[in-house]
């Protein structure tokens, strides 16, 4: 088989479409710039009645909703998940990390809670704080602009508090809270834990034409329809697409290396079509990589050559080290003071209208770093599930468990909307022993070889999630409610949830100027191949408490401006 | 298209992800799994499509077995005015789920024949032709786990594994979706919980940000800002 070369040259091919891939397509599409986007899944978009799962009744699916096919639910708009068919990765020893991948236009963010927190100042210089990890090479004051600009093009809502490291942005208003999350705030309050308005990408006013206003249906993770929420398909590559006529799209094509040239510069990427499963070549001036961390750094490593031995830019023997997830623990308190309520519309918007930033200081704790508070409850709609167990919470109320016959119907109704949960997601400290390499033994079904991970957690992040434990506990104690469950303990790891469970996995490629100990500069712009860009989670020092991808969207933006300067300048 | 259409078009293999299926399936009602495979005509890939539909056109429970399941569903949701397991799909939906989840094949498998043999042994006939008495005493002794018990009995663990799948069934469908009297899943403008309802609870909104919380009648007014992050609009 001979690989088919695709006729046209590119000014700049990009791998991956979701929130840094999106954002690239955009700038450097309506800079004028020819553009090829190549993703390993299918086009998707959420009003195409063909793939909408919004305003769904759970009936209308077979398993009601269950997470049997997809991992978040029947109605979850994410094809893919932790485990892949066709598309394994493997462990060195008996280390563990769950891995989450996307397949379609839009990647994850066509899943996430759209939680959109900008690092503050102290989260590009942790290591000045504790001595662990590193620091940014750039601050908040060179990334603050480009949050600005996000802030503006996407829509986010939120409340300006002045906080100094958490940094009030450009906020449509956010909506008010619903009744759990007002018990939450009297409880976390008297706990001492702060409580603020939540800040998500949802429209809840009018920012253009093109994007619709929320109507709080509570589903944003199934990806909306009238564009009110953010996913990069809907919001950055359609219309990229469809306004600038210089946008490229190759769907079902599987990124397996990018190619180079005898200087070791790069010329294009080499791709698997998934659908006549025959090998590609793109050939184009700069490579933008935005497969995820993980994936942009499989890709690295799988492109080797006489100039590159140890994979593309990687004689540092960086690319794949530091990889860090979000630390996670939940736990749910039973609130009597909410049962048996009058039911009203509480959908509101798709997830939290409050959340609790980290609030305490590090100098009395006995771990480094912090976690925000993330609360849910209400009157959700049922999906599978609803109903298992309907009277567990009698033993709280000293009545027998279990039983049959009409009282089911009398105990549901009355434990509709009276159970509230916490989670805590955190900064866990990136490792150089914590990585993902290739698998010199296995190949997925397009015969690319396969990652391989090796990831602990360490007393850093154990202590932090039990810590998190001790707060939930207090704040449900202070709602007036009682703890749900047992505290685990240090076999359990105290809740700490596996790696890679919270899915905000970065740090693969990290930024930094020196070149002996990070793979990319201060523009995501790798040291030793000046004509290839990462502008996914990879570059991340630290993950900060911040879900990452306001983050991953201000950076991709500044280094498109950045390529748009070097390629007029003439400089790569 | 109209659902006659559209179910009309399946069967000629013309139209939408399912017929791809349908294609495949030997044997068989053809009419009866196209109208199956309609009822769930929601966001699937190919992939997924052709999945559900397979899973449709198989049968799991034997007669038998269809009919004990029936009337334990029943018994575990009687009937009342808003509405029944009938209604609700809950024969439809364990049998989907046995095959979706094989793990729900042995213990709903066994636990129905094992009920069987305690009720031949205690009675003399299958449970479906004890009377509602016997039925009724017969349920009491496995629908109530033992608190002390570290883990429970196979029968008990069965009965709590086929109630779940009840009453799930049921609050999952139109029926009880709207006994329950959730009111959303549909375009709305969410403006805070009534006021009747802060007030029985003894909370209301605080305050000091009261000005900064969405004033809904101006959603649709642009959005635009000062230099320093105020909204303006």
């Amino acid at each position: 088989m001979q690989i088919i070369d695709q006729s046209k040259t590119y000014d700049v091919v990009i791998v991956g479409s979701g929130a840094g891939g999106g954002m690239a397509t955009k700038v450097l599409s309506e800079s004028g710039l020819n553009v090829a986007v190549v993703e390993a899944g299918p086009y998707f978009d959420p009003a195409d009645p063909a793939q909408q799962t919004q305003f769904k009744w759970p009936y209308e699916s077979p398993r009601r909703g269950a997470s049997t096919q997809r991992a978040f639910g029947d109605f979850d708009a994410l094809y893919g998940g932790w485990e892949i068919e066709g598309e394994p990765y493997t462990q060195v020893g008996d280390t563990k990390f769950d891995w989450f991948r996307a397949r379609m236009m839009g990647g994850r963010t066509n899943h996430w809670g759209r939680i959109s927190l900008r690092f503050g100042p102290e989260d590009f210089k942790s290591k000045n704080k504790d001595g662990l990890g590193e620091n940014w090479p750039i601050s908040y004051e060179d990334i603050k602009p480009y949050y600005d600009k996000v802030d503006k093009l996407i829509g986010i809502f939120g409340t300006k508090e002045g906080l100094h490291n958490e940094p009030d942005g450009f906020f449509l208003p956010p909506p008010k809270p619903r009744l759990h999350e007002l018990y939450y705030k009297m409880g976390a309050e008297k706990t001492g834990v702060k409580v603020i308005p939540s800040r998500m990408s949802i429209v809840t006013k009018r920012i253009n034409q093109e994007r619709g206003v929320c109507y709080y249906c509570n589903q944003c993770s199934r990806s909306c329809q009238i564009y009110a929420d953010f996913s990069s398909s809907s919001c950055l590559v359609i219309p990229a697409h469809k306004n600038t006529g210089r946008v490229d799209l190759y769907m079902n094509a599987m990124v397996r290396e990018v190619t180079t040239d005898d200087e070791g510069r790069a010329t294009g990427v080499l791709y698997v079509n998934k659908e006549d499963r025959q090998e590609y070549r793109i050939k184009a001036k700069v490579v933008v990589l935005a497969a995820s961390a993980c994936s942009s750094a499989r890709i690295l490593l799988n492109s080797k050559s006489p100039q590159h031995p140890n994979g593309l830019g990687n004689s540092s023997d960086t690319v794949g080290r530091y990889l860090h997830d979000s630390t996670g623990a939940d736990r749910m308190g039973f609130v009597p003071k909410l049962m048996n309520r009058k039911i009203y519309n509480e959908d509101g918007v798709g997830g939290l209208h409050l959340y609790s930033p980290w609030w305490l200081d590090n100098k009395k704790l006995d771990f480094p770093r912090g976690y925000h508070i993330e609360v849910w409850g209400g009157l959700g709609m049922p999906s599978y599930g609803f109903g298992f167990n309907h009277n567990y919470l009698n033993e709280y109320l000293g009545l027998p468990v279990g039983g049959y016959g009409p009282k089911i119907r009398e105990e549901v109704r009355q434990y509709y909307g009276a159970v509230v949960g916490m989670s805590g997601r955190g900064e866990s400290i990136a490792l150089r022993d914590n990585y993902c390499e290739i698998d010199p033994n296995v190949v997925d079904e397009f015969g690319i070889p396969v990652l391989r991970f090796h990831y602990k957690w360490s007393d850093h992040e154990r202590k932090q999630a039990k810590h998190m434990h001790d707060t939930f506990e207090q704040i449900i104690e202070n709602m007036g409610g009682v703890v749900l469950g047992q505290k685990p303990g240090a076999d359990q790891n105290y809740g700490l949830h596996t790696p890679g469970r919270i899915i905000h996995e970065v740090g693969t490629t990290r930024m930094g100027d020196d070149p002996k100990t990070s793979v990319v500069n201060r523009f995501e712009q790798m040291h030793e191949v000046d004509n290839v860009f990462i502008v996914d989670g990879g570059p991340f020092v630290s993950q900060a408490d911040k879900n990452p991808t306001w983050t991953i969207l201000a950076l991709a933006w500044r280094t498109s401006d950045y390529i748009v300067e070097a390629l007029k300048k003439q400089n790569i | 298209m109209d659902r006659r259409q559209s179910i009309q078009s399946l069967l000629m293999g013309s139209a939408m992800v399912g017929a791809l299926a349908l294609e495949s399936c030997v044997g068989g009602d053809k009419e009866a799994l196209a109208q199956k495979v309609w009822d769930h005509q929601y966001g699937r890939t190919p992939k997924e499509m052709e999945h559900d539909s397979r899973l449709l056109a198989e049968v799991f429970f034997n007669e038998h077995e269809q009919k004990t399941i029936h009337r334990l569903a029943h018994l575990i949701m009687p009937a009342n005015e808003h509405g029944d397991i009938d209604q609700a799909g809950t024969l439809e939906f364990i049998e989907f789920m046995v095959k979706e989840y094989p793990g729900f094949q042995s213990p709903l498998r066994g636990g129905l024949m094992g009920l069987d043999h305690r009720c031949r042994k205690e009675y003399g006939t299958p449970f479906i032709s004890l009377t509602e008495d016997q039925q009724h005493e017969v349920l009491t002794s496995i629908a109530y786990p033992d608190p002390e018990a570290q883990v429970q009995r196979q029968e008990v663990s069965f009965f709590a594994t086929l109630r779940n799948l009840v009453v799930t069934s049921y609050y999952t469908s139109a029926v009880g979706i709207a006994e329950l009297g959730y009111q959303g899943n549909q375009p709305n403008v969410w403006d805070g919980v009534p006021q009747e309802v802060l007030e029985e609870h003894g909370l209301s909104y605080p305050e000091a940000w009261m000005p900064h919380f969405l004033d809904v009648t101006k959603r649709n007014t642009q959005a635009e800002w000062d230099d320093e992050g105020n909204l303006i609009t």
